[in-house]
């Protein structure tokens, strides 16, 4: 997921002694689900994990762009392409909205992009995959953005106020991005034999990296107790991939689609599907960089930073200009 | 009046997890003297845990001459709107 930790955390039960005292009133709020804002004191340990997770996110949603941009001027329709753009620019917009809650924190948004650029910060393994088809459009709406929503609206109850409120404007906005998706999968579904094949094609190659977006499994996600006490994560990975499965199966049975599973079934005790084993050995690889199109899309993000460089520097000289002016 | 004291715009958080809103405004000398004075007139009867104040003169407002091209463009994009989207109704969790 978007907030899954991807990074090595170190520093995370550290406190100075001189702090106890400032800890144990944090510990007490949070515990209590009483939110901390920008100014309360916290503890280090708790505001680098927030800025590396916000970043992450943020860093998601921005990245996040790049898959179904390669698909804008190839949209089927002039409804699919004002669709899709729209998408895309709230993606956008998440990206920013994250970034904002996370300088709240006492990191600038250029550390944040450069971290991303020499490759120091994470986002989610997800987008190191490549969009083949018109149908992965649909895909990711559907899957995507729906394991997405599974693990955001938890995050609106999280402990840090500007991540919160971010969590709520974003909320409100990643439902049409779902119902776009499915909206499109069951177009192609019931279209033409290709379209149909088409639609399982993306199902087939998305729905595994869908369910590592939920990150490791929860016995091998060590800092996970700590983050859920801080309530800086409000379910477990297992709980929410569960969930996602247990959503999403009746979903693709209502297109006529088939779970690439031959695991998957109904589990009349537990109440919920079983499903097959994910390959984790994959999904460390993609963490590592080592995903399908992980370089090309770094690649993009570092092209398209430095080349728009000169309208950033335009900008500025033209105010330092303008002020100049006035002053004279 | 060429002493008038400054305007300053205040901000009140009512709770932690809220974002300060807008109440109003106060007249002050300096950063310090208008928060007090925004303590004083917005403040009493525990409306806020926490307060902003800024120059009024720093706020760049839009002009309402220009709502029409600002904002109505918003007005025929009605598929960023999940409603735009027609899901069967026995589809669930979407
Ligand atoms: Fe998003
Ligand atoms: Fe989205």
């Amino acid at each position: 997921m978007y907030t899954v930790s991807l990074s090595p955390e170190t520093d995370l039960h550290i406190v100075a002694a001189d702090d106890t005292q400032r800890n144990a009133v944090f510990e007490a709020k949070v515990a209590d689900d009483q939110f901390i804002e920008p100014k309360d004191w916290m503890p280090d340990a708790y505001r680098k994990t927030l800025i590396r997770q916000i970043s992450q996110h943020a860093h998601s949603e921005i990245v996040g762009m790049l898959p179904e941009g390669n698909w804008l001027t190839r949209a089927p329709s002039l409804r699919r392409k004002a669709i899709l753009l729209a998408k895309i620019q709230d993606e956008c917009g998440h990206g920013l909205y994250l970034y904002s809650a996370a300088e709240t924190l006492g990191i600038s948004r250029d550390d944040m992009t450069e971290a991303l650029h020499q490759g120091r910060a994470k986002y989610s393994t997800i987008f190191n995959y490549p969009t083949l088809t018109w149908a992965d459009m649909g895909a990711i709406g559907w899957l995507v953005d729906g394991a997405a929503i599974l693990n955001q609206v938890p995050l609106q109850r999280t402990s840090y106020g500007p991540y919160a409120r971010a969590m709520v404007r974003i909320c409100k906005e990643e439902s049409f991005h779902q119902r776009q998706g499915y909206e499109s999968m069951m177009v192609l579904a019931q279209g033409t034999e290709g379209q149909r094949r088409m639609a399982q094609d993306a199902l087939n190659r998305w729905w595994w990296p869908s369910l590592m977006m939920f990150g490791p499994p929860d016995d091998q996600s060590p800092n996970s107790a700590q983050s859920m006490r801080w309530r800086i994560k409000r379910d477990s990975n297992d709980a929410l991939r569960q969930k996602f499965v247990d959503v999403t199966v009746p979903q693709a049975q209502a297109l006529g689609l088939t779970i690439p599973d031959p695991d998957l079934k109904w589990n009349e005790t537990r109440n919920a599907y079983d499903y097959g084993a994910i390959d984790w050995a994959e999904f460390h690889a993609v963490v590592r960089g080592e995903g399908p199109v992980a370089k090309e899309r770094l690649a993009a993000r570092i092209d398209a930073w430095e080349s728009n460089a000169w309208v950033r520097d335009a900008a500025l000289a033209h105010e330092a200009k303008r002020s100049q002016r006035k002053a004279a | 009046m060429t002493n008038a004291l400054p305007l300053w715009e205040v901000f009140v958080r009512a709770k932690n997890g809220l974002a300060h809103k807008h109440v109003g405004s106060v007249h002050a000398a300096d950063p310090r003297m208008a928060l007090e004075a925004a303590r004083d007139v917005y403040t009493r009867r525990m409306e806020g845990v926490s307060l902003w104040v800024l120059p009024s003169a720093s706020i760049i407002a839009s002009d309402p001459g220009e709502s029409p091209s600002l904002f109505d463009p918003a007005e025929d994009k009605i598929y960023r709107h999940p409603t735009f989207y027609i899901v069967p109704d026995n589809i669930k969790h979407i």
